[in-house]
């Protein structure tokens, strides 16, 4: 058996590098109509009345009343319309279309539509939601979820304590910018709906497809094309606008296509949950014995994901480290902002920074160093998490930590206090995150995998999980090619068609690489076995959990997630003394995220993540004002640069996951979520302050500064 | 209006709207799809074109302006000893992800090397900040124009 860890040469790359790569928006048709989206000019309004321009022959105008099934687009709570009914309840949101043949007479058409609206008091942040003096948005307090767990005696711990610690951190908004705009083609053809898009889910967007249409499953096709990065911003979403360009195209029998520009991408698509972080820590003995800590999500308009993104956050609040009496509370609250959504972490990213300054703080308030403190408090092997799960494989987050530790040369530079005339500081994170699917979540998807060996001996994988830049196009063919004993290049692994590929689930949370990648390697040793040459063999296998998870969704206790990656960052920033800009100079990771299925892809990952992880720290603002956001386009919202991206240094631990393919477990994720805290310590260093809130910007820290100096 | 300009080593002419952007002429009329639309406003560097052998975001200039230029996008570039040099570099560097920047980068990568052939990684970062990448983390595309660099020695310095 080879080395699956090996790099070999992308499979997708050539195409992409020559230009040749189509990505939605490249397909052209004649006759293809064009769709221009009229949206709310209001955060929360009653629609009282629409004056339509006259239309010349050729363009119409699609809204709810052309919606054939339902106008909700299919998620947990089916709250989000695609197509505004009487209220509307964010800036921005979808009210009508308008396709036609000339792009450009479709813009002047949709910006001649004249809405009037009547407004109603708006809720914008966690505060007013919570509040709950306006009329609610949803239910009757404006949560979309409010949950609760416990582990030992919180109570009791904070009786006992010695000293207690309360600490309320602040993140904000981030926005994917994934460099491929969002945007679909639709098409109706002999009582069929196809759709062609970027996106992550074939399957949501099928499902989705089938409660707007009402039409049986076998009426709805939907065809991934070459996608340019998702990051979770092209889970959900897509479906929004893959029932609007269907509408157009059922309406109109012609071929629609509906891409986004940047700016609507910018200011209309999901983003990453701001959140509100209360820790409560009780302290005996110098260590954390109880924690409560109470997360707040301002969640936007409509339900979506949210309720799982908050169990993801809940479920990390206590991070990599065993606190033997937990209290969590979680609630996603309803404000009149664009639905938020899932984003590389789901959660994790929030929680993650909290928990992570807030051991930070501690520490320093105990006269410990971070680093010991918190390897102090790090999981074991056999010890319970916060929800009562089992950790059954070994914890290797001491050798992680050294390899950092003398990788960086931590504590040499510890000592430093400027360089270069900047004040120089350096931080360190440590964490954890959860592969695959929060909780139930794989238990109620039952994925499935095929292999087609076909009669010229080659073998196709038929999944539904995509290639969005995070290589399964390669690393997939190279777990099948290897169990079978052939070459990588027998393997074909085409973009998804929902007509010829089974629902292996959606490609989220790693589980393409760890769940849906060991179920390949399952199948691939029963066609192994089965293998007939010049016949046609299929197999098939659907997904099932290992016995041993118990997990009970309904009290949030036992494994939350199957297997853990773990990780430590440590990042070293200099910054202006007098603007306080910063500047993120290198960055240093070690993880475990079990065997890597190619080491190139895996690095790849690494800089990538951590790079938006740095960006979510920093660079990443995007404020909310005046019931829209004040950055609207990529000029505005800022992301890292080649000038702005520091030098990374990378090392993998590997303690294998027994069901993952050759023993990968999650990486995508894990990446990301302890770059911003291991930025913010780093920045605290420098400074000499402790800080609540990223990101981190230079004129809030000016003002922290001359406080200081008072 | 009847525009001529040079594109990718031919003479071609378009009847359009000089105030049109270039990247839509490309694209629509002529179906360069390797020049891609990724902001629209100048920041990306998805759409980048040569022009007169200048590195241009084709989504900021009107049509009408490259009257009588040389236009040179990937796909004119695709045959070149250059380009192959840079596109297997690309691929042994690991500096694609999503793809969607790479083209672009591809084309800032080729206007440095003519210019510098043997850039330092400060040079290289600074021609490629009008290039934006989500996925990479820049990192390994940088390592993908050192390795075309040192590859490529000779072609450079033509
Ligand atoms: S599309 Fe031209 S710079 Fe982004
Ligand atoms: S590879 Fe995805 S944006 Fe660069």
């Amino acid at each position: 058996m080879g080395d699956i860890s090996k790099p070999v040469r992308r499979f997708d790359a050539p195409e992409k590098i020559m230009g040749t790569a189509r990505y939605v928006d490249d397909y052209f048709e004649e006759e293809m109509l064009f769709v221009r989206i009229v949206r709310s000019t209001r955060p929360r309004a009653r629609i009282k009345s629409i004056k339509l321009p006259k239309l010349p022959s050729g363009y119409c105008v699609v809204d709810k009343n052309d919606v054939p099934g339902e106008n909700r687009i299919k998620m947990i709570f089916d709250d989000w319309p695609f197509f505004a009914e009487d209220v509307v309840n964010f800036y921005g949101e979808p009210i009508l279309a308008i396709a036609g043949p000339d792009r450009e007479k479709v813009y002047e058409l949709s910006n001649a539509v004249k809405i009037e609206y009547e407004d109603i008091p708006p809720i914008y942040t966690i505060e007013e939601s919570e509040e709950n003096k306006r009329p609610p948005i949803f239910g009757e307090n404006n949560l979309f979820a409010d949950y609760f767990y416990e582990k030992g005696d919180p109570d009791g711990a904070f009786r006992d304590a010695d000293q207690i610690v309360e600490e309320e951190f602040r993140t904000g908004f981030q926005e994917h910018i994934y460099l491929e705009p969002q945007g679909m083609i639709a098409k109706y053809e002999d009582g069929r709906i196809t759709v062609f898009g970027s996106m992550q889910c074939p399957y949501y967007v099928k499902n989705a497809l089938i409660k707007a249409f009402g039409f049986p499953e076998d009426r709805i096709r939907v065809v991934q094309t070459t996608t340019g990065g998702g990051f979770g911003g092209k889970e959900e979403y897509p479906s929004q606008i893959a029932g609007i360009a269907a509408f157009c195209a059922y309406k109109t029998g012609k071929t629609v296509k509906l891409v986004y520009d940047r700016a609507e991408d910018v200011e209309f698509t999901t983003k990453r949950h701001p959140s509100r972080i209360r820790i409560k820590g009780a302290i005996k003995d110098k260590r954390v014995v109880g924690i409560e800590v109470d997360i707040a999500l301002n969640a936007g308009a409509y339900a979506g994901l949210s309720s799982v993104v908050l169990q993801r956050a809940m479920f990390a609040a206590t991070g990599a480290y065993r606190i033997d009496n937990v209290r969590v509370l979680g609630k996603a609250f309803a404000t009149n902002i664009v639905p938020l959504g899932a984003f590389r972490g789901f959660g994790a990213p929030q929680a993650i920074f909290a928990i992570e300054t807030f051991m930070n703080h501690v520490a320093k308030k105990m006269g410990e160093d971070p680093v010991r403190f918190k390897l102090a408090h790090r999981y074991k092997k056999g010890d319970t998490t916060a929800t009562g799960g089992l950790l059954r494989s070994e914890v290797r987050l001491p050798e992680i930590t050294e390899k950092i530790i003398e990788m960086s040369e931590y504590y040499e530079k510890k000592k430093q206090k400027e360089k270069d005339g900047k004040l120089y500081g350096i931080g360190f994170s440590m964490f954890l995150h959860g592969c695959g699917f929060t909780g139930n979540g794989e238990e109620v998807l039952k994925s499935i995998a095929r292999l087609k060996k076909r009669k010229d001996d080659k073998v196709e994988i038929l999944i539904s999980n995509v290639e969005m830049g995070q290589g399964p196009q390669t690393t997939l063919r190279k777990v099948v090619a290897q169990v079978l004993g052939i070459p990588m290049e027998d393997v074909i692994y085409e973009n998804p068609d929902t007509d010829k590929v089974p629902d292996s689930g959606p490609t989220v949370a790693s589980r393409t690489a760890m769940i849906v990648g060991g179920l390949l390697y399952r199948v691939a040793k029963e066609l192994k076995e089965k293998w007939k040459e010049g016949e046609e063999v299929v197999v098939e296998k659907q997904y099932r959990h290992p016995e041993y998870i118990k997990w009970d969704q309904s009290t949030f206790k036992g494994d939350a997630y199957p297997e853990y990656s773990w990780g430590a960052n440590v990042i070293e920033v200099e910054v202006d003394p007098l603007t306080y800009e910063i500047e993120v100079k290198k960055a240093y990771a070690v993880f475990d995220l079990g065997t890597p299925l190619d080491k190139k892809i895996i690095e790849g990952q690494i800089h990538g993540g951590m790079l938006q992880g740095i960006g979510y720290a920093t660079l990443e603002v995007m404020e909310f004002e005046n019931g829209r956001f004040k950055q609207r386009t990529i000029t505005d919202y800022i992301i890292p640069t080649a000038m702005d991206a520091p030098l990374f240094e990378t090392d993998l631990v590997v303690e294998p996951y027994k069901n993952g393919p050759f023993g990968a477990k999650c990486a995508g994720e894990l990446t990301l979520v302890g770059a911003a805290p291991a930025v913010c310590a780093a920045v605290e260093d420098a400074l000499g302050i402790n800080l609540y809130e990223i990101p981190i910007r230079p004129e809030k820290l000016l003002v922290l500064m001359n406080k200081e100096d008072n | 209006m009847k525009i001529e300009f040079i594109l990718n080593g031919k003479k071609v002419e378009v009847n359009t709207d000089p105030a049109r952007r270039l990247l839509d002429v490309l694209r629509e009329d002529f179906g360069l799809i390797g020049v891609k639309e990724g902001c629209g406003e100048g920041e990306c560097g998805a759409c980048a074109v040569l022009i007169d052998g200048k590195i241009v975001h084709s989504c900021l200039v009107p049509v009408g302006n490259v009257k009588g230029k040389e236009v040179t996008t990937i796909e004119g570039l695709k045959d070149t000893e250059e380009y192959k040099v840079i596109h297997e570099s690309f691929l042994d560097a690991g500096s694609v992800q999503c793809g969607f920047c790479t083209p672009g980068f591809v084309m800032a990568t080729y206007a440095l090397l003519k210019e510098n052939p043997q850039p330092h990684e400060d040079d290289i970062r600074k021609a490629i900040s009008g290039n934006l990448c989500r996925c990479t983390g820049y990192s390994m595309i940088i390592d993908g124009v050192k390795l075309a660099a040192k590859r490529g020695e000779k072609l450079w310095k033509d």
